[in-house]
């Protein structure tokens, strides 16, 4: 204890600094977002007048009622939900049909298989041969170009392999073959009841990244089929969808409606993801240490 | 995305094998061994099917970059123009400016940016409550599962000169989002993709130190290291070989600045600084429907990042004796 002093600053004065250090920092990471969900249920005047910095003045769920209500952004969130579900369900398969093959050693091929995936990590066509490929295969304005032509997630890919090889122990595979048990046998009774942690982390990743795209649809699908974050963008960005969603009121009054909605539509946007991470976060992070660290 | 380029680079410093889960019976021809993993390779159809046709279909449609594309004679009936299109971009009259623009914005991005995860991580790996770490972590990942359209709207609602939320803190009316120094700096493009990706970018840190044997500490801290004695001399060099390898993945993606929030956040007075490339190529391929000169563009870009991506791996193969590809 003596000698920590003559080094500097003992242990519990340095804790004490460091947990009001992270303090801080949770402060400015959490704020804006905490501005935004006191905003959304304030008076919009009241939040532009600089009254809503900690608490809702003039509470109304307006705004929430309004995102609801409005035919193109409920329209929107149904779309990503639908775009959310269904791409899931096919990543997460296409990235457990690759990685399991691909941790079998005794395949004939597995190198070359491997590199042929990988190198599509570093190299693509490129925007236009893409966009054009995806037109000639008749995808435009079809719900599948949004999961096709990503193909399979090859970086998930690794992760799960890395999974398979280090963390389902390599008795259970011999007892197996030695039962007599085949590849899918072994796949579907060892492989997917033992992998759950990493399959949730891969759900939560794919969920995530459907969930939030806009971009693969601004260039695929039609205004009809476009999901939340794209009907967002002509609120929040391009400004162009307000003239249309309240037509019928006044200036004034389909102003506000807009700010109310602006603030309303970015929680709706927000939340669903954010609270589904938590529950998966010591997974990904014990999967991913378990995954990665260990090699 | 940060946590699947981890994994596969974290591998290649230690590359410890692993432990083989089957019985391979020796003795078996090559034929037989592959009429037995019909059931694997049956696994592989659909997936390989759809990497040959969305992946290795479009590369080779690249060679549009090097033809007059037209619509009714496809990938490879149309006119070989060679760099014709190569040679349009390098003299477009913003050709430099898009130049200078891409890689001032991932340049200053990477300086400003790279070593924010760095310092949380050593923050956060020194407390000592549990409970109070976990909650730090939780909060630190939030920005980085929202999605980049609420991040943008956040940005323009904010930096409003109308109430919005800077403003209204510092008591100005000030319009960053037509100010074209404001873009590129610390207000718009590098300060919210701090916000954003830094607390995402602590996990691979953490996970190296939590490989840290707790002996050590154990060790200085009868020693009488102090708490930061303790990151400077343990932590620190445990951290060199992984943010040289971060360094590297993100030298080699200079010119592949981020085109979604660019694109989100361009308006047409902050041009001068958030004209980009990438920007570009979706101006002329999508919009104006320029799809050969689009492509052109575009290869230009990926050819110079992998150029990039190789020397940085080299200069760092030699320096620290670290690679990935």
């Amino acid at each position: 204890m003596e000698k920590a002093k003559k080094h500097g600053l003992s242990d519990k004065v340095s804790d004490v600094i460091l947990v009001a250090i992270c303090c801080i920092i949770l402060l400015i990471v959490a704020y804006p977002l905490y501005y935004v969900l006191v905003a959304s249920v304030s008076d919009p005047y009241e939040v532009y007048s600089g009254q809503t910095f900690l608490v809702p003045s003039k509470f109304t769920l307006e705004g929430y009622q309004a995102v609801f209500a409005n035919k193109s952004l409920f329209r929107g969130f149904g779309n990503s939900i639908l775009y959310t579900v269904v791409g899931t369900i096919f990543s997460v398969v296409m990235i457990y049909l690759v990685a399991f093959p691909l941790s079998r050693k005794h395949m004939p091929g597995r190198k070359a298989i491997s590199i042929f995936f990988i190198i599509t990590m570093y190299f693509g066509g490129g925007l236009i041969p893409t966009y054009l490929v995806v037109r000639d295969t008749g995808l435009l304005n079809n719900m599948w170009a949004l999961f096709l032509p990503g193909g399979v997630a090859v970086g998930n890919v690794i992760i799960v392999r890395n999974f398979f090889e280090n963390n389902i122990p390599s008795e259970l595979m011999e007892a197996a073959a030695i039962d007599g048990a085949d590849d899918f046998t072994t796949f579907f009774r060892i492989v997917v009841p033992l992998s759950r942690p990493i399959m949730a982390v891969m759900v939560v990743f794919s969920m995530v990244a459907f969930w939030n795209d806009w971009f693969t649809s601004l260039i695929y699908l039609s205004k009809d089929q476009y999901p939340f974050p794209m009907v967002l963008r002509g609120i929040l960005i391009t400004t162009e969808a307000m003239k249309d969603m309240w037509s019928g009121m006044s200036y004034a009054d389909a102003n506000r409606m807009a700010e109310l909605v602006k603030f309303a539509s970015m929680i709706v946007a927000a939340v669903p993801m954010l609270v589904i991470y938590p529950f998966v976060q010591k997974y990904f992070e014990k999967g991913f240490m378990t995954g990665a660290v260990k090699g | 995305m940060s946590v699947k380029k981890t994994a596969t680079k974290e591998k290649s410093p230690k590359d410890v094998p692993a432990p083989s889960g089957e019985v391979v019976v020796p003795g078996k021809s090559l034929g037989s061994r592959i009429l037995q993993s019909w059931q694997l390779y049956a696994m592989l159809l659909i997936p390989v099917i759809i990497t040959i046709i969305y992946k290795y279909i479009p590369m080779y449609g690249i060679q549009i970059a090097f033809r007059d594309y037209k619509p009714n004679r496809g990938f490879f009936g149309s006119k070989w123009v060679g760099f014709d299109w190569f040679e349009r971009f390098f003299t477009a009259p913003n050709f430099k400016r898009m130049i200078v623009n891409t890689v001032k914005l991932s340049l200053y991005g990477l300086l400003w940016s790279f070593p924010v995860p760095i310092i949380l991580s050593l923050a956060i790996n020194q407390l000592r409550f549990k409970r109070f770490k976990r909650v730090v972590q939780t909060v630190l990942y939030a920005p980085h599962f929202i999605s980049i359209m609420v991040v943008c709207g956040m940005i323009r609602i904010f930096l409003s000169p109308y109430g919005g939320l800077i403003n209204l803190l510092t008591g100005n009316q000030i319009d960053f989002m037509t100010e074209p120094d404001a873009f590129r700096t610390i207000y718009i493009y590098i300060a919210s993709g701090i916000w954003q990706d830094a607390g995402w970018g602590t996990i691979i840190y953490l996970a190296t130190l939590s490989a840290v044997d707790s002996g050590l500490y154990e060790a200085a801290k009868i020693d009488g290291a102090s708490m930061f004695q303790r990151i400077l001399h343990i932590d620190i060099p445990e951290l060199v070989p992984m943010i040289v390898l971060q360094l590297i993945m993100a030298a080699g993606g200079i010119m592949s600045v981020g085109f979604e929030k660019v694109f989100l956040l361009q308006t047409e007075l902050n041009k001068a600084t958030s004209d980009v490339i990438a920007v570009y190529v979706y101006q002329q391929g999508i919009v104006e429907h320029a799809y050969s000169l689009s492509t052109a563009v575009g290869l230009f870009n990926t050819v110079i990042n992998i150029i990039l991506l190789f020397i940085v791996n080299k200069i760092a193969k030699k320096a620290a004796d670290v690679s990935f590809v």
